[in-house]
């Protein structure tokens, strides 16, 4: 690729239609205008709805909101299951990334589309998954119940649906990275006599990080505002299993929508500083790619 | 690329290794393949056991009871229809921030990620928020005889609110590496901005913008939280697939009954639907740009 082309069109065509005239402008401008419509009436417009309706019964209603005891809880709650679930998938995650980048076995794509499973089955099916094997008749059911361990209608349930549900983050992160980095500084590593566990904390590690960090918020994202699974494993009892959106739901079903919108602003507002988190990730992630 | 000319003999004499090799890859892919099986496999087997050990009787129990059909068919429609429309706006979304250079590009391209953050339930009180009947838009709206929140209109607004991402970071690192010299000597050779989207850069894009209309069928298909509030879960109306089958599940709250079995049945139909789409997208995205180059 040497030659550049010439932006010339050939003298016989009519000049209206060179670059930079007014039909030209034009085209783009009507694109940009459908695109940006369109972005507001779907996402722009509905944000601002909420925050309106969140703060229009005053200051002192949010207040009121936040010191009401199964508010505290739902959000403890549900940051206590982000934590765990964000420690897990980020530590098996890269497990399986590492052995979905370099190792090669047979049924690696079945594997691949396993890991995608996720992202595609109804948070509703995984929530039935879980009762139908923690659940009364379930398979695990006896196991547990012998040795006195509450899994359904109980966090442990709740822990597990959101793990599931947000396990391709990181791997589907990780695993481009690992491939354009290669093995080279890796073998570097080792031969200069670094351990394993060297190798892996001072060499992939950090060059692993932004896609890394990437995946891991991500997951946070997915396991915060996680709702059709943990509704239907933790039986949304108030005080005790009750989440942030599950308060969200049982607000609007006894309608108070006050509560509700305001409790979802702050998901909302949570997730808006996840995401600039993530923006920040995916840009240095895609140069750490390139 | 000489990777055999490295000689990876590592000082002190010890044995040989080269990372990724095989040696030591057996823990490190016992644990992938168990954590995998573990939290994926299992559950999924569960559910075929359950749904359907006892024969074809509790999907054609699920599918007699009220409502059970409209609901899947309403499910199906929407979906379609999600992947479709964002299968178009993602595209156009995607080509404007790639090709275009606007003030407030890179907010846009935020503001697109969007859906990714936000949870789906939270986008769904959102869409009651501004076009719900006692917004200033839903009413306004509703007096000229559209309803959107509580009909089929909301719950295609929720879908395609939590969809468009996919298709716009599917097709936007394929446009990224689509040489814009291709469209320039097509326009240079005389043809029109929309021939020139048509017969250069649509082939190009097309595995990927199919990949990621898939992924939102996929999403669409099970879509809950995004749903439940918006669509006021009217059986024969408003009532989608997933809703019902929470429904089945805790018969308490709202009218269907048939307990775990019959929405297994329901499930496995579903889940089969959305792993046969995953299984395409694998397919198509493994020819272009996927996550998993092998």
């Amino acid at each position: 690729m040497t030659a550049t082309p010439t932006r010339q069109r050939p003298a016989s065509r009519p000049a209206a239609r060179r670059p930079g005239t007014r039909r030209q402008r034009l085209v783009p401008g009507i694109l940009l205008a459908v695109a940006l419509g369109y972005v507001l009436i779907l996402l722009i417009g509905p944000l601002g709805g909420i925050i309106y309706y969140a703060f229009k019964s005053g200051i002192s209603a949010i207040g009121q909101t936040f010191t009401q005891p199964d508010v505290q809880h739902a959000l403890y709650l549900t940051f206590i299951i982000m934590l765990i679930t964000v420690v897990v998938n980020t530590v098996f995650g890269i497990i399986v990334a590492l052995v979905l980048a370099r190792d090669k076995f047979p049924g690696k794509r079945l594997v691949s589309a396993l890991v995608d499973l996720p992202l595609a089955v109804s948070p509703v099916i995984v929530g039935l998954m879980a009762v139908l094997l923690f659940g009364r008749g379930g398979w695990f059911e006896p196991f547990f119940a012998a040795r006195g361990i509450q899994v359904i209608f109980a966090v442990p349930s709740m822990v597990l649906v959101t793990i599931f549900i947000s396990i391709p983050f990181v791997i589907r992160e990780v695993v481009p990275v690992l491939q354009e980095l290669g093995l080279e500084e890796e073998q570097a590593a080792w031969t200069l006599g670094a351990s394993k566990a060297q190798t892996f904390f001072r060499v992939t590690l950090p060059n692993i990080r932004w896609g890394l960090l990437y995946g891991i918020a991500l997951s946070a994202a997915r396991a915060i505002g996680e709702v059709g699974a943990v509704l239907i494993v933790s039986g949304a009892i108030q005080g005790q299993t009750e989440t942030a959106t599950l308060f969200i739901l049982r607000a609007f079903d006894q309608f108070q929508d006050q509560q509700g919108y305001i409790v979802a602003l702050t998901l909302a507002a949570f997730s808006i500083l996840l995401l600039i988190g993530i923006e920040t990730f995916k840009r240095k992630r895609t140069r750490e790619a390139r | 690329m000489a990777e055999a000319a490295i000689q990876t003999q590592r000082p002190g004499g010890r044995a040989r290794f080269r990372p990724g090799a095989a040696a030591g890859r057996w823990p490190l892919r016992g644990v992938a393949l168990v954590y995998l099986a573990l939290f994926i496999l299992l559950p999924v087997a569960a559910i075929i056991q359950r749904g359907y050990g006892t024969g074809l009787g509790n999907l054609t129990g699920a599918l007699s009871s009220f409502g059970a059909w409209n609901a899947i068919k309403l499910t199906l429609i929407m979906a379609v229809l999600t992947a479709i429309i964002n299968g178009a706006f993602g595209t156009l979304l995607a080509y404007v921030l790639v090709r275009f250079r606007f003030p407030g590009r890179s907010l846009l391209s935020t503001v697109v990620d969007l859906p990714f953050a936000i949870p789906t339930l939270v986008a769904g009180v959102m869409l009651v928020a501004l076009y719900g009947p006692s917004s200033a838009v839903g009413g306004w709206l509703e007096k000229h005889g559209i309803q959107i929140v509580f009909a089929p209109p909301g719950i295609l607004l929720a879908l395609l609110f939590v969809t468009l991402p996919l298709v716009v970071r599917s097709v936007q690192p394929v446009l990224l590496e689509l040489d814009p010299a291709e469209e320039e000597a097509a326009r240079v050779l005389g043809a029109g901005r929309w021939t020139t989207f048509r017969r250069v850069v649509f082939p190009a894009l097309r595995p990927a913008i199919t990949a990621g209309s898939l992924q939102a069928l996929a999403r669409a298909l099970g879509e809950f939280g995004a749903i439940v509030i918006v669509s006021g879960n009217i059986p024969n109306k408003t009532l989608t697939a997933p809703v019902l089958i929470s429904q089945l599940i805790n018969p308490t709250s709202y009218g269907a009954s048939g307990g775990p079995d019959q929405a297994a049945a329901v499930s496995a139909l579903l889940f089969g639907l959305a792993f046969v789409i995953v299984l395409i997208t694998e397919k198509i995205s493994s020819r272009g740009s996927g996550w998993l180059k092998s």
